[in-house]
């Protein structure tokens, strides 16, 4: 059996553990474009601001690829597909066969076309090699006065790393506040008053339409209110989309991302998807999404494993969460964070001069989403209850038949898992111990 | 693999397995010193919930399935390929907490007092029992053979 996985991250990787716990022989060939060993992109941002050594950056061991019997292809990027022949071409017209090919090709980074976006000094932040050129040019070039573009998590952590590294910053976003797609305005408020006190700037509901050059090297940015920053670095981190690239013009489905089935399967027999270039089921809005989180990156790239080598496993599905330290406070937000309708129904606790929040969002007496930020204890059991859909309804009583306050019930310091209905308990360590 | 196995109808609530988890990780191993006088503290990696009169010692499952295994950036937590235990290695976390989030117990907790690290059961590595286990009063948590 070949097995030919492209990508190098952790789908691919997840893949090639799951695939050696079945099939101990089968050929194995991974196809990176980057010349690097497998190593953890969201650490780009500690390596940048030097909280962790070279080293560090390795996601797994360096004798990984030997161990698993892996064909490390680097520093080739696969440019066609033929479906018919089942063989990968590479950007050296070196054709890779294959009999079973999982397409784990990752994200990319959207950036604003505007004059000047492609001068020197202007860079996106979501690989190794980005934080590579961007250390140096800090360092050659001696940035004092930087500017990013985008208040997301990518923006976010790249100005956690410049704050590290004494640059001077301004954070540029469109929307009204930073993390406006995760995040809700208490919670925004909370980062954005923490940025302030790092002395990062902000300037919200405003964008770059132009960048300024001197010799081809930026040297300003050009807002759209007319404003002029000052600026020896921009760092772009408006979006990132699937990178699909690859699959254009084949027959594979297609809508933002590679369609993939609940096996991880295209449409087309023998060729999988797995991670941020790939469309799954979503749990909560019950449709397929582009979710570009790593927990599900690897889930999904475990699963197409284990289907392409044979053992049929269900992806159980996913949704949007993640769990980030900004500026110092560590953040938690899954599921809906934000909803808007008389059917939901919101616990909070909001304590801003410590930066701690923490808001259940319910609906139907199930929760759908959570936010915790400075305390985030235990936030592993409501994100479970989200993903089980498990009705709390019948919680919200006390033994005597009183009912207590759902904010008691939810955010005291006691909560856990003796709060739970016993069956969900039960079904939790079922397979595990027997009675909880 | 070897699991602490939870038998609730037992547990009297006493939270001897929190203090003997926290000595046993802490450096001197010793009681007092271990509450007085270390630093960075040592933390419990073991939790008695309580309501009424229901209580329950609650670790690490060591899931054969881990969500913790799957959310880990940084590829600190592992299985030991001997034990089969989950294990985090200290020095390659970097406390993002991506852990926290994603295990449905809640026993996965930060410790902050020096390198931020993701602090969990690891069985007591190299002990024959786990510290919670050999002192738990009335057998409310067994260390036991599972398939």
């Amino acid at each position: 059996m070949k097995y030919v996985i492209i990508g190098n991250s952790a789908s691919g990787i997840a893949a090639v553990s799951s695939i050696r716990e079945y099939d101990k022989t089968g050929k194995i060939t991974i196809i990176s474009s980057e010349p690097y060993l497998n190593y953890s992109r969201p650490l780009i941002s500690y390596l940048l601001a030097k909280k962790i050594g070279r080293n560090q950056i390795l996601y797994r061991d360096k004798d990984f690829y030997k161990k698993n019997k892996v064909d490390l292809v680097l520093k080739r990027k696969a440019v066609k597909l033929n479906l018919k022949r089942k063989r990968v071409l590479l950007d050296n017209k070196q054709e890779v066969p294959f009999d079973k090919l999982l397409i784990a090709t990752g994200g990319k980074p959207i950036n604003p076309e505007v004059k000047g976006i492609d001068a020197k000094g202007v860079f996106n932040f979501v690989d190794l090699s980005c934080a590579k050129r961007i250390e140096k040019f800090i360092k050659n070039n001696k940035v004092k006065n930087a500017v990013i573009l985008g208040g997301g998590l990518i923006g976010l952590k790249a100005a956690e790393a410049l704050i590290a590294l004494n640059i001077k910053l301004t954070l540029v976003e469109l929307a009204d506040r930073v993390l406006s797609s995760t995040f809700d305005k208490k919670a925004s408020l909370i980062i954005e008053e923490a940025l302030k006190k790092h002395k990062c700037d902000l300037i919200t509901k405003n964008t770059i339409v132009e960048v300024k050059t001197k010799n081809n090297i930026i040297n300003a940015v050009e807002l759209k209110d007319k404003s002029i920053l000052h600026a020896d670095l921009l760092i772009s981190a408006i979006g990132v989309r699937p990178n699909i690239e690859l699959v254009n013009n084949t027959s594979i489905k297609t809508n933002r991302g590679i369609i993939a089935d609940k096996f991880m399967r295209t449409n087309i027999k023998d060729i999988y998807v797995a991670g941020d270039c790939c469309e799954a089921s979503d749990l909560i809005s019950k449709t397929k999404k582009a979710i570009a989180i790593w927990p599900l990156a690897v889930l999904q790239g475990k699963i197409a494993g284990y289907n392409m080598a044979g053992i049929r496993k269900e992806y159980p599905g996913g949704f949007a969460m993640n769990s980030v330290e900004l500026c110092g406070i560590p953040t938690i937000s899954a599921g809906e964070t934000n909803p808007v309708g008389t059917q939901y129904e919101i616990i909070s606790d909001y304590v801003p001069k410590e930066s701690i929040y923490r808001k259940i969002v319910l609906k139907e007496n199930r929760i759908v989403g959570v936010i915790f930020m400075g305390k985030i204890e235990r936030a592993g059991i409501y994100i479970g209850l989200i993903k089980e859909a498990v009705n709390l309804a019948s919680c919200f009583f006390s033994e005597s038949g009183s009912s207590f306050s759902k904010k008691e019930y939810f955010l005291k310091d006691n909560f856990g898992l003796i709060s739970l209905p016993q069956e969900y308990r039960k079904y939790l360590v079922s397979g595990e111990v027997a009675i909880i | 693999m070897k699991k602490i196995l939870i038998k609730e109808e037992y547990c009297m609530g006493c939270r001897l397995c929190e203090v003997y988890c926290l000595v046993q990780h802490s450096n001197t191993k010793n009681i007092i010193k271990a509450y007085k006088g270390e630093y960075p503290k040592p933390l419990s990696r073991i939790v008695v919930e309580e309501k009424g009169y229901e209580s329950f010692a609650l670790q690490c499952r060591h899931c054969e399935d881990a969500p913790c295994l799957d959310a880990c950036i940084t590829g600190a937590m592992h299985r030991d390929d001997e034990t089969k235990a989950v294990l985090c290695d200290e020095d390659k976390c970097v406390g993002c907490w991506m852990c926290i989030m994603a295990c449905p117990f809640g026993v996965i907790s930060r410790n902050v007092y020096d390198k931020k690290v993701a602090s969990k059961c690891d069985l007591c590595v190299g002990e024959e029992t786990p510290s919670c286990v050999k002192h738990c009063p009335n057998e409310a948590i067994v260390y036991e053979e599972q398939k």
